[in-house]
């Protein structure tokens, strides 16, 4: 019978795995929302009904999309490892699983943008269309800006959905909070350490996720707008 | 200023419109009236241009805008303002931010911009709304400034698609305060789609009717009452509610519709007074076309020069509709 990891120790391995855990998810959200937005934007503008519809265009966008939305994590961290060496240099460690990440979360936020891009109202869109407004400006000006808020919340739910991703990131040696509760708590039976980490996993993910309603809400005119 | 020729346009094989031919003078107001599932809106979209017609042209200037693609339709759109149907503003931008969606298309400058948002929202009384949210603002404001905005880029010609459908009558007075300022101050030509007679009471020149994709009447609303068999005069002017008690004691009944301030204030006595015969009000009513007073009543006259009285006052202007009691009525 060991004696419990001291809770000094215990901290010190928390505050090293947060810095791992919102390093992957932080790199890897900002790619995946450049990335994932256009995504979002073109399937939305050739959907039916969209802005410049072409059905050939949408549907091979479409297939692309859910094929890697479909994809388990895991399988996509050890696929893409020879692109991982080719970008990053090496195939392990943190850095190493942004890009597995990156790539699982582009096709997660393109659907999530072309589901809240379609809730822009089409009488809204057409008024803009009728004061002779480009598909850029639209894109720009009505169909992202009123749906800011939506988006802002996706993109927090897209941090969360990827914190519960890069728990895998162990098996490249990415180490973060996951790895910790895993390899540190579960697989050497120490309960400090695990219940410890799944605590400060839950403290994490709920601040995130209010930070990320607090800041849509801070962009919404509609209601309760404050002037 | 708008002309349509000959327009048809089916979806799925079903056609919404069947040889539309219509056209708008310059600095006037048309009113497009029918029951729902007309063809209205169509229309209204074919020359918004948000849809493309089958067939048949769509003239603003002179110029055929049916065909047009790119920047060329592009600039057409900036000259046709359009107040769509329903809710239209975008919630996430201020009332002047609203306004000033078509100057950003156009290229307009920001400090250019600023000053044209400031006259629209003095044109639409809502200066002090400038700043105001749409969910801040009540359904008639809405529309106001969706009114304003269809004006922002100086277009020539105005479009709305039932701009009043989902006010109240106080609110949709403002409403039409503002689109008959349009044409008044900017000269702007308005196509208005409605299906309220009170529309086309208050600010119509002139009326279409639309049923089943035709224009099954055309023409000046002040012309148009004066015919009794034209649907805009039953539509527009006061019912002459039947009551034979009343007429029975007459000579003569008729109808007569009589347009403007000389003829509804003095016909009636002056015919009277020349006739010598006695001539009463039995039915009808009085209502106001834009600025002009027009009354459809229901005569009851008794003497024996009740006939050429009726022809007096055909004679001077009043569209006597129908004798309802002609000589082989009268009781020996
Ligand atoms: N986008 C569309 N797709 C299919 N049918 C349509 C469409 N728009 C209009 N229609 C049909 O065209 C006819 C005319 O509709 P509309 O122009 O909206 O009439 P109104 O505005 O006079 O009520 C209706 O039968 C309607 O169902
Ligand atoms: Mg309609």
């Amino acid at each position: 019978m060991r004696s419990a990891t001291p809770w000094s120790d215990v901290i010190t391995y928390l505050v090293e795995a947060t810095g791992e855990t919102l390093y992957m998810v932080g790199v890897s959200t900002v790619i995946a929302t450049v990335l994932g937005v256009p995504v979002g934007v073109w399937l939305q503008l050739t959907a039916k009904g969209g802005l410049r519809p072409n059905t050939a265009v949408h549907r091979v966008l479409s297939f692309v999309t859910d094929l890697g939305r479909s994809m388990p994590f895991i399988v996509l961290l050890v696929a893409l490892t020879s692109v991982t060496r080719l970008i990053v240099g090496g195939s392990i460690g943190s850095t190493a699983v942004i890009v597995p990440l990156a790539v699982g979360a582009i096709p997660f936020v393109g659907r999530l943008v072309q589901n809240i891009l379609s809730e822009v109202h089409v009488t809204v869109v057409e008024a803009a269309i009728t004061t002779g407004a480009s598909t850029l400006k639209i894109v720009r000006s009505v169909l992202i800006r009123e749906s800011l808020p939506a988006l802002i919340n996706a993109i927090g739910v897209t941090v969360i959905a990827l914190i519960g991703y890069s728990a895998m990131a162990g098996v490249i040696g990415g180490g973060g909070l996951g790895d910790l509760a895993i390899r540190e708590g579960y697989q050497r039976f120490n309960d400090r350490i695990l219940w410890s980490t799944v605590a400060w996993l839950a403290v994490l993910t709920t601040v995130i996720q209010l930070g990320f309603t607090r800041a849509a809400r801070a962009f919404d005119r509609r209601r309760h707008a404050s002037v | 200023m708008i002309t349509v020729e000959n327009l048809t346009k089916s979806f799925q094989g079903v056609s919404a419109l069947n040889g539309v031919t219509l056209d708008v003078e310059a600095g006037t107001v048309l009113g497009v009236v029918g029951p729902s599932g007309a063809g209205k809106s169509t229309l209204a979209r074919c020359v918004a241009l948000l849809e493309r017609p089958d067939s048949g042209a769509i003239r603003v200037d002179g110029t055929d805008i049916t065909s047009l693609d790119g920047s060329a339709l592009r600039a057409a759109r900036r000259q046709i303002g359009v107040v769509p149907q329903g809710d239209s503003l975008l919630r996430q931008r201020t009332a002047a931010g609203n306004i000033a969606l078509p100057l950003e298309s156009a290229g307009v400058p920001g400090p250019q911009r600023r000053t044209r948002v400031g006259e629209l929202l003095d044109l639409v009384g809502l200066t002090d709304k400038a700043a105001a949210y749409p969910d801040q603002l009540s359904g008639g404001q809405r529309q106001r400034i969706a009114v304003a905005r269809a004006l922002a880029a100086n277009p020539s010609v105005l479009l709305a698609d039932e701009p009043t459908s989902a006010l109240d009558p106080e609110t949709t007075g403002s409403v039409l305060t503002v689109l008959d300022r349009a044409r008044a101050e900017l000269g702007v030509t308005v196509l208005v789609v409605t299906h309220d007679m009170n529309v086309v009471r208050k600010i119509c020149d002139d009326v279409a009717v639309l049923e089943q994709g035709r224009v099954v009447e055309h023409g000046k609303v002040l012309d148009l009452v004066g015919n009794p068999v034209s649907r805009t005069s039953s539509a527009l002017l006061p019912a002459v509610d039947l009551n034979p008690i009343n007429e029975s004691s007459y000579d003569r009944v008729a109808d007569v519709v009589l347009v403007g301030f000389a003829a509804v204030g003095a016909l009636l006595p002056e015919a009277a007074h020349r006739f010598g015969v006695e001539l009463n009000i039995v039915g009808g009513g009085l209502t106001r076309l834009g600025e002009t007073p027009v009354a459809r009543f229901r005569l009851g006259l008794n003497g024996e020069r009740s006939d050429s009285a009726l022809e007096w006052i055909g004679e001077a202007g009043g569209a006597v509709q129908r004798s309802l009691k002609g000589p082989q009525g009268v009781a020996a």
